[in-house]
């Protein structure tokens, strides 16, 4: 059918749209009956619990007692009482994990990105043991994050140590930092953890879609003796821009989704809790089903928000691109 | 699939049990170490005694997600734990769900150390009994008094006296990694106990009142917010910031601090065989805000309730009687070093055997201060988290102590705002 429409023709539209009546109808009907079962499973999985803590969003339920609760309207996200506005929205706490969480992502990301690029460039190269390189950078990234998170916690300590011990024998500090106590440095101690954890499979997707490139370009280039840089900057990266948009995506949507590593090196300190954070101590630690249903239904519209805005800045630089 | 579990080894409690009286009663217990088999000695002896079964469900050993396990089992109304064993601060939190205890359990409570018993109680009625008690203590290095010719600190400000003179001490001779104080500052529960310390030790109250007034922002306070601010960076390493009970330890068991503010049960394990302090410890109250203050250590430990959904209320009123009692508790004292409750046991001549510091322990616990969780029932958590995250605003320089205390009066009272409910 699609390729009926392509051609673009108004007589075989037409006669297309009269078929539609008899064979397509009926392929419509088995392609609906085929995805049917992934529609019902994900409808189960996703779109119930999802519609289940947006509704519960607008309720004052408490976890003490989940089957008494009354609904409340926006009182959770924003509320006037006697003058005073609270709700989610005046929250400063909220607020400041928003902000942590954006800014934890953004560094983290780009960071992951241009690391990632480098590391994909070494090994789409050919060098002896490059089959074993290329599996053991993929070590930080089995690990499940629990784990990195209390290995580097104790990596981190401010007595114990190792970090701490190289930079004083280096002579970089003076004094054993405290890594993680410090709020200013809190941040970018999660950052480098994550880093460590996540440039891997970064470098993943990209060496993928390198080892997909065409070599007729790059020897064209070679006989016209365009330099290395700008082989990078004017084929390379153009070419592996769509894959490198949708690594950079899901990097992103688990970022912003953060919370065991920020929570075991941390806790639920509000200098760097993220937004999932928040609505755990909501949810969890302070009963408050409602409100914890109202973050974590705003930490869904952000995150959507930001996948949006992703995909329609690839898409129009996409589009620029001479074809 | 634990509720299925658990009610599939109900069905087959029931099946198995030969007399039509005998039951199957599930008690949850903490499993942390050597907690699970002192335990589960106790409630197999009550098996055996009454002809009942009884099995230890096992629970997570993080007290915040236990707590989150038990609210979500109780809010669904079910059965599968008959016994709870619940944290000091949880009575009120959970009391909607908890069975009435007053009448069964008002022989023996007067027995029991008033501060605990005062944990139990939810609006007068007695929702859980006292298994062990828990307060904060301060571990002094004896050897380091003893060459420094210091005795044990009284006031807060002793203590830091002592401590700098004995860190810049210890560092002159070529130790740079001493320190003079350690305690527990990460962002948590821990750090509202020992906050609340400092505070009470001033005089300066204990956040919130017996009748649920907001008394935190006062004078008192401030000046015990200031002086604990004050040791960090100086007598305290500034990762204390980040550390709970463990981190602590370890600074103080590897011989790298003078002192130490913990829980009872680090005790033994200074003690113990490969610890580099043994026998050069010793345990003291913590000291007093000053001339005018007192000693107080926040009150820990541990209670146990039964379910208002447990199928076996008797059965399950009676092993927590039987547990809490006198014979037990010695024997949990003597075999697990658990802090009894009832106050004849601190000077029961076995117990003092097993723990010479036990007589000791009977006035730090007389005195220990107890959290406001009472006053504020289900809102506990809240306010200690605001508590906690003023006090580690103010303890890491980023606001003044009378700044963040009027900033905690205005955000508790918002949560005030309906009653404590």
């Amino acid at each position: 059918m699609a390729g009926a429409v392509a051609q673009g023709d108004v007589f075989v539209r037409v006669a297309a749209r009269r078929r539609r009546s008899s064979l397509t109808r009926s392929r419509i009907r088995s392609a609906w009956l085929f995805i049917a079962p992934s529609l019902i499973i994900l409808a189960l999985i996703a779109g119930w619990p999802l519609a289940r803590t947006i509704w519960f969003s607008f309720t004052d339920a408490n976890l003490n007692n989940l089957s008494d609760y009354e609904f409340i309207g926006f009182e959770n996200y924003l509320a006037n009482y006697d003058g005073e506005w609270l709700g989610l929205l005046t929250d400063p706490d909220w607020w400041q994990s928003v902000w942590n969480t954006v800014w934890f992502t953004l560094v983290s990301v780009s960071i992951e990105t241009v690391l990632g690029i480098i590391v994909a460039l070494i090994l789409n190269a050919t060098f002896p043991g490059r089959g074993l390189m290329r599996a053991i950078i993929l070590i930080p990234w089995a690990i499940p994050t629990i784990v990195s998170a209390k290995m580097w916690n104790w990596m981190l300590h401010d007595q114990f140590g190792v970090i701490n011990d190289m930079l004083l024998r280096a002579g970089l500090i003076a004094a054993p930092m405290t890594w993680t106590a410090n709020a200013d440095t809190a941040l970018w101690a999660a950052v480098a953890v994550d880093v460590w954890k996540h440039t891997s499979f970064m470098a993943l997707l990209i060496l993928a879609a390198l080892q997909m490139l065409p070599q007729d370009i790059y020897e064209a280039a070679k006989v016209d003796g365009v330099s290395p840089t700008r082989v990078f900057f004017r084929i390379t990266l153009p070419l592996i821009k769509p894959a490198l948009l949708v690594a950079v995506i899901f990097r992103s949507l688990d970022a912003l989704r953060v919370f065991d590593l920020i929570y075991v090196l941390t806790s639920n300190s509000r200098d760097t809790a993220s937004m999932s954070i928040y609505a755990r101590q909501q949810l969890v630690d302070f009963q408050e089903v409602g409100l914890g249903s109202a973050a974590s239904t705003l930490i869904f519209l952000i995150i959507a928000l930001i996948v949006v805005i992703t995909l329609a800045a690839g898409r129009v630089r996409l589009g620029e691109d001479p074809r | 699939m634990p509720r299925l579990i658990a009610s599939l080894g109900f069905a087959a409690g029931i099946l198995a049990s030969t007399s039509a009286w005998a039951v199957e009663i599930s008690i949850s217990c903490s499993a942390l170490g050597k907690e699970y088999e002192i335990c589960k000695q106790g409630v197999d002896a009550w098996a055996k005694k009454t002809g009942n079964t009884a099995k230890i469900v096992s629970t997570p050993n993080s007290a915040t997600e236990r707590l989150a396990l038990y609210q979500q089992l109780l809010a669904a109304g079910a059965s599968d734990i008959d016994v709870f064993q619940i944290d000091v601060v949880w009575t009120g939190i959970l009391a909607d769900h908890l069975m009435d205890l007053t009448a069964k359990g008002q022989a023996d409570i007067d027995d029991h150390l008033p501060a605990m018993v005062e944990t139990s109680r939810v609006n007068g009625r007695l929702m859980a009994m006292p298994w062990f008690a828990d307060a904060g203590l301060l571990y002094y290095r004896q050897d380091l008094l003893d060459k420094y010719k210091r005795p044990v600190p009284q006031t807060w400000a002793d203590l830091t006296e002592t401590a700098r003179m004995i860190q810049d001490g210890e560092r002159k001779d070529g130790r740079g990694d001493f320190w003079g104080y350690v305690w527990q500052g990460r962002a948590y529960e821990g750090l509202t106990t020992n906050a609340l310390e400092w505070v009470a030790s001033f005089g300066g109250g204990t956040i919130i009142d017996d009748k649920g007034d907001v008394t935190i922002e006062n004078p008192k306070a401030a000046e015990a917010l200031k002086a604990a601010a004050g040791w960090v960076g100086t007598v305290t390493p500034e990762g204390v910031l980040n550390y709970t009970e463990e981190e602590s330890r370890g600074v103080f068991q590897s011989g790298n601090a003078a002192f130490m503010r913990n829980w009872p049960y680090a005790w033994a394990l200074a003690q113990g065989a490969d610890s580099t302090i043994k026998g050069k410890v010793g345990i003291a109250p913590l000291p007093k805000g000053g001339a005018d203050g007192r000693n107080a250590g926040t009150l820990g430990g541990q209670l146990l309730a039964v379910s208002k959904y447990s199928k076996n209320a008797d059965a399950a009123t009676d092993l927590v009687l039987y547990l809490t009692g006198q014979q037990e508790q010695k024997r949990r004292a003597v075999e697990g070093s658990f802090n009894p409750t009832i106050v004849s046991l601190y000077s029961d001549a076995d117990i003092a055997k097993a723990n010479p510091f036990i007589g000791d322990l009977v006035d730090v616990f007389t005195n220990a201060v107890a959290r406001p969780a009472t006053a504020t029932g289900q809102n506990y958590n809240k306010v200690s988290t605001e508590f906690f995250n003023a006090v580690h605003q103010v303890l890491s320089k980023r606001a003044e102590p009378a700044q963040a205390l009027s900033r905690l009066d205005r955000d508790l009272k918002r949560i005030k705002r309906d009653g404590w409910k």
